[in-house]
């Protein structure tokens, strides 16, 4: 049972004055308010994932289906049991034995979930944008992004903002450094949007055939990136960073031509000890997962005092079941029978 | 025997004659007579006070998509919403299945199209067997069955030695070789422009190099070769500039744009009519599949480049490249998303607004739906282009100012895929008259 404070927190914090969100598809149109909400809530959650009976009634008599298309684990786990712990009822779909596979296009297999009064769809897709196409054509059933193709992962990046702010306290003003393949992830796009909305400043770093150069340099007056600079020289990004956040490399960059190899890649960009002794003291070092220990990070860090990988996952959980509470549970009730 | 028709009081401009004044039409018998002609009595009258009468539109570039993807368009629905656009003679595009490579298509289409109505059809074959671009197709045969060109568009003439031997073998026939430039090994992405709001999006992209790079190649094939080489729909401005520099060399290459690219950008992929900012929060309406073409919408600087390549005559033809697709085509992911709209019915407002805003000429913006692409055709095409006494009578009547809301469910075209669905547009047709023959009726004759 919930402790009462935590009880209170979970049920009068939600919105219920501003128009309530149905969708959460990037941190773009996240407003710092709104940001530091679902961190708040996603403290509260924490709690709850301390305790030996991991499960409040919250969310009883919802229904959550994840649509994974592409392999994932640790996301779609991740939901489920955030779902699961708030009492939703959350069932999984996912590309392979499903009615993909047979053919049937992403939109009718919405328009079936929707019609089975699915409350909140989570959706990963290989496809950047799929969320967006699935929340316009949906009228009912909420959509979350789990991850689009290479656009956004927006609760990814509300794990890291919540790991950062847990470590660093506020935020504005801080400096993070994300290194390696910025231009193809979803991971990097929303951190920055999150990482502006909250102040911080974000500096890019990494191969130039990695780097959204062109958005950085967007050159039309609007930064089209908001508080982001490029640094691909990383031990000059890296000086003064408050903390690091290396992505994974995904290997068939380097058969595309994108890297020159992988061994010139790790003497350049490997997060290494030495290199994280210019950073601030006490720099947080943050992967989102799954590494490849001795590319982009070497493997005793992964492992070491400052790195804060498995604190990510645990933080994923709670600003999981943050964002699914306040999403179901904000407004007015659904008209129901 | 058909009956006379005198369209009264209509600002006539025919580029072809450096007419632009205000006057009558008379047609009678398929023919356009001179306006003080006694055997106009008992005509009927059409008012075109607050009009504009030119010679019928020319479209050299639409996918009819009969034969093969009769789902997406036909030969009668296609034509039916060429003569709403004002156009009185649209290219067939030979991407259907089978391609147009054999003399056999070429008299289908030519059937399907006398069938359909009196919107002329002329055909373009392919340049290689199949659009494999392996082998090139029959040429001669072809040419005898009444192609009026050459091209492998939906895919660029594959290589460089197939393009000379194409210039070389179509060019002994008179006949211009259309090249779709696209450097496949540049571009990765289909119907997205490279640049930031391909990044911002996460989408691969289609770079301006990959057109410009062919463009190139295409030019410098054709200094060997001699022949005639049309760029079609070309979307860079350094493609532009590589065509100008051709023509100045004294090449025989002509060159079209679409409406899409002269009149939208690759904001538009991020929905709601291009309002929406790269550096703005994204909304549901965001990777906007009807905004999704090949080539993909450019970037500001191209588009108002190759309004200056229109200007400045480097590009002859406005074409429509008509794309028209199913809604199951367009209701997936951006990058699912089959690339083309539809453009017919829409394509005068579209680039009305380049005339609105003053940035053309109306004389020149008629020119570049008439005499331009009837010069890529070629002499056989100049009667079509004219509103001169005794020529076929192709003319075209619309409103250069009503405002009009753009509602797909009412296009003629099966195609309903448009990103200016709901957009509110100036300029519309009223009449359009093909062979003497009212191909179609906005006024309510």
């Amino acid at each position: 049972m919930l402790k009462p404070a935590t009880e209170q927190l979970l049920l009068d914090s939600a919105p219920d004055e501003a128009p309530r969100r149905r969708h959460v598809l990037d941190l773009d149109d996240f407003s710092r308010e709104e940001i530091l909400g679902v961190l708040d809530q996603a403290e509260a959650m924490r709690e709850l994932l301390g305790r030996s009976i991991k499960k409040a009634p919250s969310l009883r008599g919802k229904v959550i289906i994840t649509v994974f298309l592409e392999p994932s684990t640790r996301t779609r786990v991740s939901f489920e049991q955030a779902g699961k712990m708030l009492s939703a009822d959350v069932i999984n779909v996912s590309g392979s034995g499903s009615s993909a596979e047979k053919g049937e296009s992403l939109l009718n297999t919405a328009l079936t979930l929707q019609a089975m009064r699915a409350d909140l769809i989570v959706i990963r897709s290989p496809h950047s944008g799929a969320p967006y196409f699935l929340a316009r054509s949906l009228d009912r059933t909420g959509v979350v992004n789990a991850g689009d193709g290479r656009h956004a992962h927006p609760t990814q990046a509300l794990l890291d903002l919540m790991t950062m702010r847990e470590r660093l306290g506020d935020l504005d003003g801080k400096r993070v450094v994300i290194v390696g393949d910025s231009l193809h992830s979803r991971v990097a796009r929303s951190d920055v949007y999150g990482l502006a909305a909250l102040g911080a400043s974000v500096v890019l770093s990494g191969p130039p055939t990695m780097i959204p150069l062109d958005l950085v340099h967007a050159g039309d007056g609007a930064a089209a990136l908001p508080g982001v600079s490029v640094e691909c020289d990383l031990d000059a990004a890296i000086e003064d960073a408050d903390a690091v956040i290396a992505l994974r490399i995904q290997k068939e960059r380097q058969q595309g031509g994108m890297l020159p190899s992988l061994r010139e890649y790790t003497r350049r960009w490997m997060i290494t000890d030495a290199r994280m002794r210019r950073a601030r003291p006490g720099a947080l070092l943050m992967h989102p997962g799954p590494m490849n220990e001795g590319v982009e990070i070497a493997s005793a860090l992964a492992h070491g005092p400052g790195a804060q990988i498995e604190e990510q996952v645990t933080n994923g959980v709670a600003v999981r079941m943050a964002l699914l509470y306040q999403l179901l549970t904000g407004g007015g009730e659904d008209s129901s029978l | 025997m058909s009956a006379a028709i005198r369209i009264r009081g209509a600002r006539l401009i025919d580029p072809a004659t450096g007419t632009d004044a205000r006057g009558d039409l008379l047609i009678r018998d398929g023919v356009i007579l001179p306006a003080d002609a006694a055997s106009g009595d008992g005509a009927l009258v059409v008012d075109a006070d607050g009009l504009v009468a030119t010679p019928g539109f020319i479209d050299i570039h639409a996918h009819l998509r009969e034969p093969g993807f009769e789902d997406r368009e036909t030969i009668a629905t296609g034509t039916a919403a060429a003569a709403a656009g004002g156009f009185t003679t649209v290219c067939a595009m030979p991407n259907t299945e089978p391609a147009i490579d054999s003399a056999t298509v070429v008299d289908f289409i030519h059937q399907q199209a006398r069938a359909a109505g009196p919107v002329r059809v002329p055909v373009y074959g392919a340049v290689s067997r199949g659009r494999k671009g392996v082998e090139l197709t029959d040429m001669e045969e072809l040419a005898r069955a009444g192609v009026v060109g050459f091209t492998d568009d939906g895919s660029p003439v594959a290589t460089g030695r197939l393009m000379e031997m194409a210039l070389l073998y179509a060019g002994q026939l008179g006949l211009p070789v259309a090249d779709h430039c696209e450097d496949h090994s540049i571009s990765s992405g289909l119907g997205m422009n490279e640049g930031p709001v391909a990044s911002r999006l996460g989408l691969e992209g289609y770079p301006a190099a990959a057109e410009e790079s062919f463009v190139a190649r295409d030019v410098a094939v054709l200094a060997l070769t001699g022949g005639r080489l049309h760029i079609a729909h070309l979307s860079t401005a350094g493609g532009a500039e590589i065509v100008r520099a051709a023509q100045a060399r004294g090449l025989a290459v002509t060159a079209e744009v679409t409406p899409s690219h002269l009149a939208m950008t690759d904001a538009w992929v991020l929905g709601g009519h291009a309002h929406a900012h790269v550096g703005a929060p994204l909304t549901a309406a965001a990777y906007d599949t009807r905004a999704k073409m090949s080539p993909p919408l450019r970037s500001e600087g191209d588009r108002a480049a190759l309004v200056e390549a229109l200007r400045d005559g480097t590009i002859a033809a406005i074409a429509t490249d008509h794309a028209p697709h199913t809604f199951g085509d367009k209701a997936v992911p951006f990058d699912e998303a089959a690339v083309g709209i539809s453009v017919l019915e829409t394509a005068l407002a579209s680039v009305m607004g380049l005339v609105h805003d003053g940035a053309l000429a109306l004389p020149q913006l008629v020119a570049a739906l008439t005499t331009g692409p009837a010069r890529v055709l070629g002499p056989a095409f100049a009667p079509y282009a004219t509103l001169a006494a005794g020529t076929p009578a192709d003319v075209t009547l619309f409103d250069p100012e009503e405002r009009w809301v753009v509602d797909p469910a009412a296009f003629l075209s099966k195609g309903k895929n448009t990103p200016l669905a709901g957009a509110e547009v100036r300029g519309r047709v009223k009449l359009a008259i093909a062979d003497g023959r009212i191909a179609y009726d906005g006024i309510g004759l």
